[in-house]
């Protein structure tokens, strides 16, 4: 095994019934780089975070974490935030910030407060009342403010207004040092290319290409978002 | 800086390290940002810039002090044949371009004497 190797996948399959969301599905995923899971809604990105992240149950095939199968200890390691608003209602900021101190060991609460701070969301903030931007904000600083080895953010740039999108970019590439891992999923190729290490794209449940960003954009000569848009031209 | 993402970006910015510094806006022993910072700032990728500084140190433009950073070649020789490397560039460019439309190289030279 590589010892880089956060996260393997060998032939994965996950189907609903009758439809089949993941395919034979293979990758190595190595440790201190950013991911793009890159495809259009329906294409496999989340039904693929939530086998990872333990939230659905594979078909058939294999995940590894650190070299060791999906198991109660991996998904410690596994800070995953799911695209759904997850967050009571009812809730203030600070109980947001105290609920995830509750849930997880690793979470770091003076990070979380820090962040918030920075990025001006008031812990005295009803969550009902937050602006889509600033609700999304808080997802992102809540997952990233716990201590894992593997971030899973599921569309972190949706549904927000482009200002935010910055502030979220900058947040990821704050947290980021060499020893942790991001999967980011988003259809945003665009905004989201310059931060990437590599790139994964999946469509109709199949890995359509997996690749260094900046060898991508050296052999093909054109962006990540140039590459989306001829593999998904007929979708 | 704005980048053009058809082109790598860990090539982008060696450039723009390099006018930066044969125009003089970085000086001869400069300290860089840490690679952190400098990802930070550009809103782009750490590995980018950590290997826009591995590739500048093996062509010797940028050096590592262990535990210190990374700095500007204290070498006033290799500033100099830097600036020359990129103005080698340059012609080069332009007179592979100027071919393309049938000129040869004295009708180049009449013509930016002509065209001042």
């Amino acid at each position: 095994m590589n010892e880089n190797e956060i996260l393997r996948i060998e032939n994965l399959t996950k189907k609903y019934f009758n439809k089949t969301a993941l395919e034979d599905v293979n990758m190595s995923v190595e440790k201190g780089k950013i991911y793009g899971l890159l495809g259009p809604n329906g294409s496999g990105k989340t039904t693929l975070m939530k086998v990872i992240a333990q939230l659905h149950k594979q078909s058939s095939g294999h995940v590894f974490i650190n070299g060791n199968p999906l198991s109660y200890e991996s998904k410690a390691s596994i800070s995953y935030m799911p695209t759904e608003n997850f967050l009571y209602d009812s809730f203030k900021v600070k109980h947001a910030v105290k609920f995830y101190a509750d849930m997880y060991k690793d979470f770091r609460e003076d990070y979380a407060m820090n962040i918030l701070e920075e990025i001006k969301v008031d812990p005295e903030f009803r969550i009902a009342k937050l602006s889509s931007g600033l609700n999304g904000k808080l997802k992102v600083a809540l997952a990233l403010s716990r201590n894992a080895d593997l971030y899973m953010l599921d569309e972190p740039l949706n549904g927000v207004d482009v200002l935010s999108r910055d502030t979220i970019m900058e947040l990821i590439s704050k947290s980021y040092d060499e020893t942790k891992t991001f999967i980011i999923s988003t259809h945003l190729v665009s905004e989201i290319e310059k931060i990437l290490d590599s790139v994964i794209f999946l469509k109709d449940g199949r890995v359509e290409l997996f690749g260094d960003a900046e060898e991508l954009r050296l052999s093909k000569g054109t962006s990540v978002e140039g590459l989306y848009k001829e593999v998904y031209k007929n979708v | 800086m704005e980048f053009n993402n058809n082109i790598p970006i860990y090539l982008q910015v060696i450039e723009k390290i390099k006018q930066d510094i044969v125009t003089g806006r970085l000086k001869s022993g400069d300290k860089m940002l840490s690679s952190r910072e400098y990802s930070t700032m550009l809103g782009i990728n750490f590995n980018t810039v950590a290997r826009v500084y591995k590739e500048m140190e093996m062509e010797e433009i940028l050096f590592t002090k262990r535990g210190l950073g990374t700095f500007i070649t204290e070498s006033p020789e290799r500033i100099k044949s830097l600036r020359y490397e990129m103005a080698k560039k340059q012609i080069d460019d332009f007179v592979r371009g100027m071919e393309q439309i049938g000129f040869t190289r004295e009708d180049m030279i009449k013509f930016i004497a002509e065209n001042k």
